[in-house]
């Protein structure tokens, strides 16, 4: 029984994630993601590591898309469409209904703008998605009779989640990109305390520890008000959703309390549209937005004008939300080409630009600058740029809390960079000791699962392990003999709640095998039960420096010991020895000293049939002790003894 | 498991669904706790004639007023008859004999099954866990909100009620009433009169919903780590659910009035259902049609002999695509036609359906056939929730069925209301007195009211509006008997449509459902055992009626236990002389996590080879042990039972040892006793002794 996770992408970098876990022998493909920053075939996973053949319905026991973000979701059409993938494919109903635009988007910009040749056409996107099985937060999903499923909230974008997935005793759980502290429009990432062999989380931050998110919105808002109050003109190169509906949340928030009147525009009708598609999944938003629902609907924007092409060239202040997100192309590169190279114009940039975009570029550079297009154009830079430093991603600490709440036996980083994971990867070891590993692209990390035999159980059994465990303890500190302390200490009750099950197991051809209470064994198996037992009646020296009578003493050497003279020998007795076994737990109760079965008191019987060696009489006074003991603990008895008959005991 | 099962009402379909009490694993589970509505009838609406009359005739038991009474019970009866006075709720009587801070946890239903809710959280000793699935609890909350609003009206007509009990509660009064309704107040046999109960505040409400913890569709949530419960679509409305309840000695299902295939909300989810250890079956349906008999007759849909795999598969097809769901699009149709023909002819439509799902699909296609008709006719939604009820709608894809989903994916609104309040086709109001109402009032009209008792909320003004007009049109539901609901707006001259809609699985559909599902034991309502006979062989059935406790006999004496793999690799297996049967000891940490019982490694338990008291089974046999220890070169003789000082029953045997070392061995039926002062003697008298029993 083993786990097997083949990372096909986002493996030491940001992009095209997607991993391959088989579990027990099912094989589920986490996010089938492309990378932007790649033109050629690297922009996809290479499938070719799952099938040679090329089978992929049969490679695979389901695909699970985390969120509608292109790295995670950009070849999925290119997957199911062209290269034939068939079996179930499971993501929220927001990635099911966002999922599609992006996808659209994308192509469009690539086919339209760069005049690309298409990877998948509009009808491969639509064809794809009907494939896809929508599911809710928390919806246990049983994709066959051993995989079952699971999403939970993951904040990031809406519709994000984390998924876990089981196959019989072993379970995992892939995180996808996450956030763990809520935003103006989601809430933080959720998930339940659950056994697991393994953990692949998002890296895209290993390293940052960021403050307050307060302080950063206000920032970014500064910066946009005082270039809109200068007559100058915002660009936002955003995606159609997520980032997009965010931003336009706090604008037309703070435009309403700030009395702004400088348009909002939305460069494609795409994000008006996908506006609508958050109206009616409000219920994936943040608690605060959720319940305003019925009287405002967060996602109606008040400010918001419809675009139209003319004002980018149109004078007087404005915002304007474009697509692509990292200015890889499209609407964004044109507006920017437009828009840049005037000082009084701001350009906003998300929180992480993949490597190859202008966005990347701009990140790095200290305006005035120019930078290079492709074909020898270049462009003047003279705008602000502000950089958005708040991030739907969790940040370090984030990754750390998950991991230490999850607590999984082992932790796979992806979705980061390199340098930072292999940092990451320490701290989870050397602080959570879990075991974490950081592989790259299309290698592969093995590890044992979890894994358990089916039995049965009786009530008898069920019942004598669910009641919690009393223990008697002696106490740590054992006071050196206080031969005169009349005192016998109880030792303190402790109740212990790690519910020790002790059962018999019975196990039988073709059946399942049962676990019985001992108790029930001899009905199981007609048998009378039988017990074993040891016994050994011995004296121990002993001497009483009271000032008695001599006479007294002497009439009574058979007779020789009273109630409270017998405690006092016990007593004593249980004091030397804790001395001289200290590695035994010695227990003293109700007229004896106990060491597991082992037991020994005072014994009075002249006859006593256990005193096998022949009495002869004693220079000194003695003491008879009386022990018994079951088999299996043999030793320990023995040992007692032999240390019992060396000890000499006095009463004062 | 001991599994005990009480209905406490079988509910009359729709409005007021069945309700029952579980005992399992000893938790006590309570399955929906509804509203009778329908009983309100028996009270006057708001008195559109000034108040005195009504209290002249309430004057102190003078001879006359009594003999006006007597006359009431003779003669046929009027709208006088009713009860003029706030209006009481009828809740589950049967309750009341249970104590309900015993009550472990309440599984609701449908938005219907919690209406009687804040009754039972208000009480300070009720601590049960409530899971409602959050459509459900959504339209629930509104439901119960509406009915508080709506009734506050009410209270400021009859003014704060009396200490002890309204005048119509006393028996002297009680007695007097038309049997009609003395019949819906105490109930067929005269019993029903303590569910009676003044309405929850707007407080109990809040109070009641704080209470619940709501479900995602298909949630799995862990009861106590002993059970796993999981509400699953019924389709019967919108967050409407069976039950699937796993215990670590198996599975049981609760099924609730289920509809297969829906228009509006997600279908009925087979797969979770099947292979169940005990099914209770609580769709009433069938028996609140009224004529079992009648059901009986209709086409078989089992396909008898082929394959099980496929079988399944056509079964649920059967199922689900039948006439039923084209039956229901006509009645849908008809309506509409009916409410275009009232407002041709200048007279105004009130649809006074409480169904939420098809209330909406009424709004729906009577808009767009109002306005493919070019009719200039507004229409109104008047309720205190009627705003949040259809943004409730809208936002809820998790619960609809496939075609409202499609409509998500194409970006379209789920629902077509969206489109039609934007375009002012149809407006909402949260009561009849809204300025802006009466500012846009026009008629004809037609108007929407959520609530359908007829008795209290804007239906009520609308019908004293409008009884007298031939050419208006009432549209109300099956289910509440006509001639009560109506009196008090006689005389009638409406047209008056009673429709009424699948509200639960068809008796022809109990037998292959069954088939599918192949419960191991199944509780099904005794008075309509005879529809369905014989389930099938591996299906026991056990009959229930109301108010009567079903024991259910254990499934299963042992739970599952899974043991983890590093435990199994310290077992040591020891042989106890039986063909094929091998026995181990067996230690760890015993955990119960989602209805699943694990015995897991304990720390530090790989590192300590502990030693545990062994166990012996069997008889020592004193010739036996002679002889074994004579070959260990220990020489023992039995001795005279006179050694033995204290008598005993047993038959006591004494090997006594004297070469190497003495010793003394005692042996009865259950015992062996060794006494020696030699340790390598004593191992050696042990060795013997294991080797004539089993040692374990
Ligand atoms: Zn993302
Ligand atoms: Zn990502
Ligand atoms: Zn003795």
């Amino acid at each position: 029984m083993a786990i097997e996770c083949l990372v096909l992408g986002a493996g030491q970098e940001v992009g095209k994630s997607c991993v391959v876990v088989t579990i027990n022998g099912k094989r589920i493909m986490f996010d089938c993601g492309m990378h932007m920053g790649h033109l050629d075939h690297n922009r996809y996973p290479d499938f070719s590591l799952i099938s040679k053949s090329g089978d992929f319905s049969n490679a695979l026991s389901c695909i699970i898309i985390t969120h509608f973000h292109l790295d995670h979701i950009g070849a999925l059409p290119y997957f199911t469409e062209v290269c034939g993938y068939r079996g179930p494919i499971y993501m929220t109903y927001p990635t099911k209904a966002l999922g599609p635009l992006m996808l659209e988007d994308y192509r469009k910009v690539m086919v339209d703008r760069r005049g690309e040749e298409e990877q998948f056409s509009s009808q491969h996107i639509a064809d794809c998605m009907k494939k896809v099985t929508a599911v809710d937060l928390k919806q246990t999903i049983q994709v066959d009779k051993d995989l079952q499923i699971r999403a939970y909230y993951a904040g990031h974008v809406i519709g994000a989640a984390m998924f876990y997935a089981k196959v019989g005793d072993a379970a995992i759980v892939y995180t996808g990109d996450y956030n763990m502290t809520p935003d103006r429009h989601l809430g933080a990432a959720q998930i339940d305390r659950l056994p697991l062999d393994l953990v692949i989380t998002e890296s895209t931050y290993a390293t940052t520890f960021r403050d307050s998110k307060y302080a950063k919105e206000r920032e970014f808002l500064k910066a946009v008000h005082n270039c809109v109050a200068g007559g100058g003109k915002v660009l936002i190169p955003t995606f159609a959703l997520g980032r997009a509906q965010e931003l336009c949340m706090l604008l037309d928030d703070y435009w309403k309390r700030m009395n702004i009147k400088a348009p909002i525009y939305f460069s494609a009708g795409l994000t008006i549209q996908a506006n609508m598609y958050y109206k009616m999944l409000i219920n994936w938003t943040s608690q605060k937005v959720k319940e305003a629902y019925a009287t405002h609907n967060a996602f109606d924007f008040k400010n918001v004008c419809n675009f139209d092409r003319s004002i980018i060239n149109a004078p007087g202040p404005c915002v304007l939300f474009a697509t692509p997100g990292m200015i890889s192309g499209g609407f964004s590169l044109e507006v920017f080409k437009q828009w840049a190279p005037y000082e009084a114009n701001l350009i906003t940039l998300p929180g992480y630009c993949v490597a190859g975009t202008i966005g990347h570029k701009l990140m790095s550079a200290k305006t005035p600058t120019t930078i290079r297009l492709d074909e020898g154009t270049q462009v003047d830079v003279r705008c602000q740029i502000h950089q958005l430093s708040f991030s739907p991603h969790t940040d370090a600490k984030g990754i750390m809390d998950l991991i230490k709440f999850l607590s999984p036996k082992n932790v796979i980083l992806v979705h980061g960079e390199k340098p930072k994971m292999a940092v990451l990867k320490e701290r989870v070891q050397s602080e959570l000791k879990i075991e974490c590993f950081f592989p790259a692209n299309n290698e592969t990390v093995r590890l044992p699962s979890s894994h358990s035999i089916k039995a049965l159980a009786t009530d008898e059994f069920l019942k004598s392990s669910l009641n919690p465990n009393f223990k008697f303890l002696r106490p740590s500190i054992v006071e050196n003999s206080s031969p005169g302390a009349g005192d016998m200490r109880t030792p303190p009750l402790q109740v212990f709640d790690d519910r020790i099950a002790e059962a018999v197991l019975l196990m039988q051809k073709n059946e399942y095998p049962k676990a019985v209470h001992q108790k029930e064994l001899e009905k199981l198996l007609s048998e009378q039960s039988h017990s074993v037992t040891f016994s050994h009646c011995f004296p121990v020296v002993y001497n009483d420096s009271r000032n008695r009578t001599e006479d007294s003493a002497s009439s009574n050497n058979t007779k020789m010991t009273s109630d409270l003279d017998e405690r006092l020998l016990l007593h004593q007795l249980s004091a030397l020895l804790s001395d001289k076994c200290n590695n035994l737990t010695i227990q003293a109760c109700e007229g004896k000293v106990q060491v597991e079965s082992f037991t020994a008191s005072v014994c009075s019987r002249d006859n006593c049939p256990h005193r096998t060696t022949s009495t002869s009489s004693y220079e000194t006074k003695v003491v008879y002790f009386c022990c018994n003991w079951s088999a299996s603990d043999d030793e320990i008895a023995w040992k007692i003894i032999l240390t019992m008959k060396d000890l000499s005991l006095c009463i004062s | 498991m001991l599994l005990l099962q009480t209905c406490l009402s079988e509910g009359k379909g729709y409005h007021f669904p069945a309700c029952h009490i579980l005992c399992v694993s000893g938790f006590r589970i309570l399955f929906d706790f509804p509203l009778d509505l329908s009983a309100l009838t028996v009270f006057s609406p708001i008195p559109i004639e000034p108040l005195t009359k009504y209290h002249e005739e309430k004057c102190p038991e003078s001879f006359e007023s009594t003999q006006i009474k007597r006359r009431k019970i003779e003669k046929s009866l009027v709208a006088d008859d009713l009860i003029h006075a706030e209006p009481y709720f009828k809740t589950i009587k049967n309750l009341q004999s249970w104590n309900i801070s015993f009550i472990d946890i309440v599984l609701i239903s449908s938005p219907m099954g919690m209406l009687g809710l804040p009754f039972l959280t208000r009480n300070k000793g009720f601590t049960a866990k409530i899971y409602v699935t959050d459509a459900a609890a959504r339209l629930g909350q509104l439901m119960m909100e509406d009915l508080v609003a709506m009734h506050k009206e009410l209270r400021l007509v009859y003014g704060p009620g009396q200490s002890g009990g309204p005048q119509w509660m006393k028996w002297n009064e009680l007695e007097f009433l038309p049997v009609e309704l003395k019949e819906v107040i105490l109930g067929k046999d005269g019993t029903d009169f303590g569910g009676w109960m003044p309405l929850y505040s707007a407080d109990d409400v809040k109070e009641c919903l704080h209470n619940v913890r709501s479900l995602k569709y298909g949630e799995e949530v862990c009861y106590n780590g002993t059970l796993l419960i999981k509400g699953l679509s019924s389709g019967l409305e919108i967050g409407s659910c069976n039950w699937s309840i796993t215990t670590p000695k198996g599975k049981i299902v609760y099924l609730s009035s289920s509809i297969f295939t829906s228009e509006i909300c997600m279908n009925f989810d087979f797969l979770p259902l099947q292979g169940s250890d005990v099914f209770l079956y609580s769709d009433f349906t069938i028996t609140n049609k009224g004529n079992i008999e009648d059901d009986i007759g209709s086409s078989s849909l089992v396909a008898d002999d082929s394959s099980e795999n496929d079988e399944i598969g056509v079964v649920v097809n059967s199922l689900a695509n039948t006439a039923e769901s084209t039956e229901e699009t006509e009645k849908l149709s008809f309506l509409c036609s009916c409410a275009l023909d009232s407002v041709k002819s200048g007279g105004s439509v009130l649809v006074a359906i409480g169904r939420i799902g098809i209330m909406i699909q009424l709004l729906e296609q009577i808009a767009v056939l109002l306005e493919s008709s070019d009719l200039e006719v507004p229409i109104f939604v008047i309720s205190s929730v009627a705003e949040e009820l259809l943004a409730v709608s809208n936002i809820i894809p998790e619960w609809l069925s496939k075609q409202r989903q499609d409509r998500l994916y194409s970006g379209q609104p789920l629902f077509a209301h969206v489109e039609l309040l934007k375009r002012k086709r149809v407006h909402l109001f949260p009561e009849i007195h809204s300025c802006s109402l009466l500012k846009m009032w026009q008629e004809p009209c037609v108007i929407f009211c959520p609530h359908w008792s007829l008795r209290i909320g804007p239906a009520v003004h609308f019908l004293q509006r409008w009884c007298g007009d031939p050419n208006s049109l009432l549209v109300m539901e099956e289910g509440v008997d006509p001639n009560l609901s109506l009196l008090p707006f006689n005389p009638m001259e409406m047209k008056v449509v009673q429709c009424s809609f699948l509200s639960g699985i068809a008796s022809t559909k109990i037998k292959p459902l069954m088939k599918i599902l192949q419960p191991t034991c199944v509780l099904f309502p005794e008075k309509m055992g005879k529809i369905i006979g014989n389930l099938n062989q591996s299906s026991s059935m056990i009959y229930y009626s109301e108010n009567q406790t079903v024991l259910v006999p254990k499934p299963k004496s042992v739970s599952e236990l899974n043991i983890a793999v590093e435990l199994a690799s310290l077992l040591q297996c020891a042989n106890i002389g039986k063909e094929d049967l091998t026995v181990a000891r067996l230690k760890g940490e015993l955990s119960v996590e989602r209805g699943q019982y694990h015995l897991l490694m304990q720390k530090e338990q790989a590192l300590s080879s502990q030693k545990r008291p062994l166990l012996y089974f069997g008889r020592v046999d004193i010739n036996l042990l002679e002889e074994a220890l004579k070959k260990m070169g220990v020489i023992a003789a039995a001795t005279p039972e006179a050694m033995d000082t204290s008598p005993r029953s047993e038959n006591v045997h004494m090997l006594q040892v004297l070469e190497p070392v003495k010793a003394l061995i005692e042996v009865t039926e259950s015992e062996t006793v060794v006494s020696t002062s030699d340790e390598f003697l004593a191992a050696r008298i042990s060795e013997a002794v294991r080797n004539i029993l089993y040692v374990v």
